[in-house]
């Protein structure tokens, strides 16, 4: 359906956008290449001069780099896991005919709408405190000792914060796919005999298949950049200093901006290598 | 004024030609049926006369003015879709009244207009329901009236009756057939259906894989194909297309005959041959009839003929309604 | 399911459920309950459920420290102004993507998609020096801006998912009718697809005011929306968990009314459009 008229007027109603996106990716990105060459400290001395490539080098060999890459992977991959796991059960359960359908719903969903500074201040306080936590009281409660839940446990701390707040988007995406399951399919495998186990694997979890892409994708984006919940509880500390964590260090509390750059660029060289990998998946499963 | 001139028009979608160069003139007043098989480029023709596709080549012209590069509202013409097309949150009012509303047409004048579509066809009752509350005949009707009332040069169906179920899609066709005896203004009307385009025509362009077969009123094409293809496709059912030995006798690649030109009889004829199947439709039956010479031969004969399956029959063919066909499906006169 | 339940079963199910959806929920419960504590009873031991004294003490208190509205209205402003900004621009683009594909429709959506990757730390000093330079660094405007572009790769897809659910004839019916493209959009696409725009709408807006990573590092006092408010309570002077309750459920109090009033469409909204 498509004229020459209509085919530029696309072109021109396409061009805000894409202009605008364009710029918002290049203008800053360059600079941030620029300064990645440079001996580059505001706060002593400012500009100081090309230096090739001695950040780029400074920031991979110091000890903090790879612990960094290590975590950020840990935080997404172990965030993944769990939300999609969950998210799956929990999407076959709330598909069940129960009674107060809706609102159950909205329990679930509501850890979405809290904001991630929030978040990460009640459950480091209220929850993980190892004082007055609730969690140290179920602890004593029970006889144990008190976890420090972000110095012994941090990563995993982070983790679980982080989850608590994606399991609502990734139950949801998948609870509708659930509901999209023709019943009939289900019923039929029945029919032929197939156990639970087997029906789950062979016709519900191929089913769900592009609905856990999409969760992975959009996750991913979101994970890859988690701040607040780092800047709120453990401030990079105790193992838990992911790549954005580092170069937020860098640029902010050391003031040194070119090695902060240099480590942007790396952080960007990463997201694309996770994002070409995304977009190969989710480009095949896009089309249906 | 409504008349519309093609000139060798080509169509191209990317590499694949869906129109090859074509030429079609279509006089004022003229009810014109696109016809031919699914896939053949009916659509893409009537939506390049729509100017909701550019041409590759070639001009379009309507009323003897260059329309090539026309944008669609300019051209004066209406169209009615497939599927409807009805704008699903507005009111079968505000339906009809958003060409009006699109034009800057004083009120009053658009009420006028509005009233007048709605008692020609029958939608004074649902004149304030959506869409989606109406069936598929009533909506049928909305999408005609949003047409009419812009009073255009020319009305474009695309498949219109394709959606209604059968007994429905009769009376939808007289409708528009009386519609148009009313307006008097071009139509033109695309359809696979080779019944619709008999029985609604002034004029049939029968269409093939974007060529033009023949143009012709109902009768020249029913009486004079031009070729196998339009002989195939046009009649119920079919004309027995015969070739082979029999045809050769004939002078000819393949003679065709219609069921309706030939003559059953238990006892004598041209043609023997073994009753297959036979359709008592009341009116008419139907016998499909196997001979070893001409294969299956459909054959048309009155309700109460009394035949049955496995009896042996005779055929004689009506010589001067006899088609004969040359090796490249030219008819041969 | 077509096959009637047994009311055991039903009942089974119900139990697992509200746990489920309890355990999920408690942590935002948990906080609203403490809100209304006095601080000596937010730390009891053992820890108070429903029993205590109910205040609303800490409200007052959160108010007379930090001016709430003032960071409530920056939220709003923030939020709905990228929202707004953002969807004006989407629609055409997305109209264009679903009307008007070309072979290289979804190497763009893909690519617009994937500068939602860039890390935004990676960029952080460039763009704190862009805002120095052009004067609105801690101001409304820049953010609204930032965040704009931030959610509009998803606004833009999620657009374009719904508008492709809207058949192209109907857009073509409007433009023989002699509709402009304006027109066309205005009084033809836009209306049929307010469900998907409102969800879009609702969707960006909770990230655009969730969003903590350029509001907490791009103001200081004057544009500082909500998530700023709240890291104000990050510093240990402020530990007291009564009042940190009272401000965290001033800071997610809206969102949470919003989400409870326009459930439908926040979970339409929330699967981003790509799941039917
Ligand atoms: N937008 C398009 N892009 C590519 N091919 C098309 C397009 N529209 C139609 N075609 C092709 O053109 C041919 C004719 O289509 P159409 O005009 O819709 O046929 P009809 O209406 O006679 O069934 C078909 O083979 C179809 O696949
Ligand atoms: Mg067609």
């Amino acid at each position: 359906m498509a004229t020459q008229h209509s085919r530029s007027a696309a072109r021109l109603m396409m061009a805000p956008a894409v202009i605008l996106l364009l710029g918002w990716m290049l203008v800053p990105l360059s600079m941030t290449v620029l300064f990645s060459f440079k001996k580059y400290l505001p706060m002593r001395g400012g500009d100081l001069g090309w230096v090739g490539f001695d950040n780029y080098v400074r920031f991979v060999s110091s000890s903090a780099f790879w612990p960094s890459v290590q975590a950020t992977l840990l935080i997404v991959g172990g965030v993944l896991l769990i939300t999609v796991v969950l998210g799956v059960v929990l999407a076959l359960l709330l598909d069940q005919p129960m009674w107060g359908q809706g609102i159950v719903r909205i329990l679930v969903i509501a850890p979405f709408f809290v904001m991630p500074t929030v978040s990460a201040l009640v459950w480091k306080n209220m929850f993980m405190d190892p004082v007055n936590g609730l969690l140290a009281h179920v602890w004593k409660f029970f006889g144990a000792a008190p976890v420090e839940w972000l110095s012994q446990a941090s990563m995993q701390s982070i983790i679980l914060i982080v989850s608590w707040q994606w399991l609502p988007f990734a139950t949801l995406i998948l609870l509708t796919a659930v509901q999209s399951l023709d019943s009939e399919q289900l019923e039929a495998a029945e029919m032929d005999g197939a156990p639970v186990f087997k029906r789950f694997w062979y016709i519900i979890l191929p089913h769900l298949a592009r609905a856990i892409t999409v969760v992975v994708l959009i996750q991913t984006i979101f994970l890859l950049s988690i701040f607040a919940e780092i800047f709120v509880t453990t401030q990079g500390s105790f193992g838990t200093k992911t790549l954005t964590y580092l170069i937020f260090q860098r640029v902010l509390e050391s003031q040194n901006v070119g090695l902060g750059s240099a480590g942007g660029v790396y952080a960007i060289i990463l997201a694309n290598i996770v994002a070409i990998f995304l977009m190969r998946i989710v480009g095949k499963n896009l089309d249906a | 004024m409504g008349s519309i001139t093609l000139s060798k028009v080509t169509k191209s979608f990317g590499e694949a030609q869906v129109i090859p160069p074509l030429d079609l003139e279509i006089n004022d007043g003229e009810f014109v049926v696109f016809v031919g098989p699914s896939g053949c480029g009916k659509s893409t023709l009537l939506r390049l006369i729509a100017g909701l596709e550019d041409v590759s080549s070639g001009e379009i012209s309507i009323d003897g003015v260059d329309a090539t590069s026309l944008a669609p509202a300019k051209r004066k013409l209406a169209m009615v879709f497939q599927s409807y097309a009805l704008y699903p949150h507005m009111s079968v009012k505000k339906n009809i009244a958003f060409p009006l509303k699109m034009a800057g047409m004083d009120p009053a004048e658009q009420e006028k207009r509005i009233a007048n579509a709605a008692k020609v066809l029958n939608l004074t009752d649902y004149i304030d329901r959506r869409p989606g509350q109406l069936s598929g005949g009533q909506r049928q009707r909305v999408a005609i009236g949003r047409a009419i009332v812009r009073e255009p040069e020319a009305f474009l169906f695309d498949e219109p009756l394709s959606n209604l179920d059968a007994a429905l899609r009769v009376n939808m066709r007289a409708e528009i057939s009386e519609l148009h005896q009313q307006l008097a203004t071009t139509m033109i009307y695309v359809t696979h259906d080779q019944v619709e385009a008999m029985t609604m025509a002034d004029k049939i362009v029968v269409l093939r894989a974007g060529h033009i077969e023949q143009v012709g009123s109902p009768l020249e094409l029913y009486e004079r194909p031009r070729n196998l293809f339009v002989a195939g496709f046009i009649g119920s059912p079919k004309m027995n297309l015969i070739s082979g030995a029999e045809a050769a006798k004939h002078d000819a690649a393949t003679i065709g005959i219609r069921p309706e030109h030939i003559t059953l009889s238990k006892e004598s004829g041209t043609w023997a041959g073994k009753v297959g199947l036979a359709e008592h439709l009341g009116s008419d039956t139907f016998s499909r009839i196997h001979s070893d010479e001409l294969g299956e031969i459909t054959v048309r004969t009155i309700g109460d003929f009394a035949i049955k399956h496995g009896d042996t029959v005779y055929m004689t063919p009506d010589m001067s309604k006899l088609h004969r066909f040359d090796a490249d499906g030219l008819a041969i006169r | 399911m077509a096959r009637a339940v047994t009311n055991q079963r039903k009942t089974i199910n119900t139990i697992l459920a509200w746990a489920v959806g309890l355990l999920i929920f408690f942590p935002i419960l948990w906080t609203i309950l403490t809100s209304f504590k006095t601080e000596a009873q937010a730390i009891s031991d053992p820890p108070v459920f429903l029993f205590f004294d109910w205040t609303l003490e800490n409200y007052a208190v959160v108010q007379e420290r930090s001016n709430y509205m003032r960071f409530l209205w920056n939220s709003v402003l923030i939020a709905g102004g990228s929202t707004l900004l953002g969807v004006i621009i989407a629609v055409p683009a997305a109209w264009s993507m679903a009307f008007v594909p070309s072979k290289r429709t979804k190497d763009i959506l893909l690519w617009m998609l994937s500068t939602k990757m860039l890390p935004a730390v990676g960029v952080l000093y460039p763009i704190y020096l862009i805002f120095i330079k052009f004067g609105i660094l801690d101001s409304r405007i820049g953010l609204i801006i930032v965040l704009m572009l931030i959610n509009l790769p998803i606004i833009i897809w999620m657009l374009y998912t719904y508008f492709k659910e809207i058949p192209g004839e109907i857009l073509e019916a409007a433009r023989m009718d002699g509709a402009t493209l304006k027109e066309e959009i205005l009084y033809v696409l836009t209306p049929m697809a307010i469900p998907g725009i409102a969800s879009t709408i609702l969707l960006n807006f909770i990230l655009a005011w969730n969003e903590a990573f350029w509001t907490l590092n791009l103001t200081a006092a004057k544009a500082a929306p909500l998530t700023a408010f709240i890291a104000s309570y990050s510093s240990p002077e402020g530990l007291f968990y009564a009042k940190l309750s009272a401000a965290s459920t001033m800071a997610i109090a809206p969102i949470l009314i919003l989400g409870w009033f326009s459930q439908k469409q926040l979970v339409r909204g929330l699967t981003f459009g790509a799941v039917k």
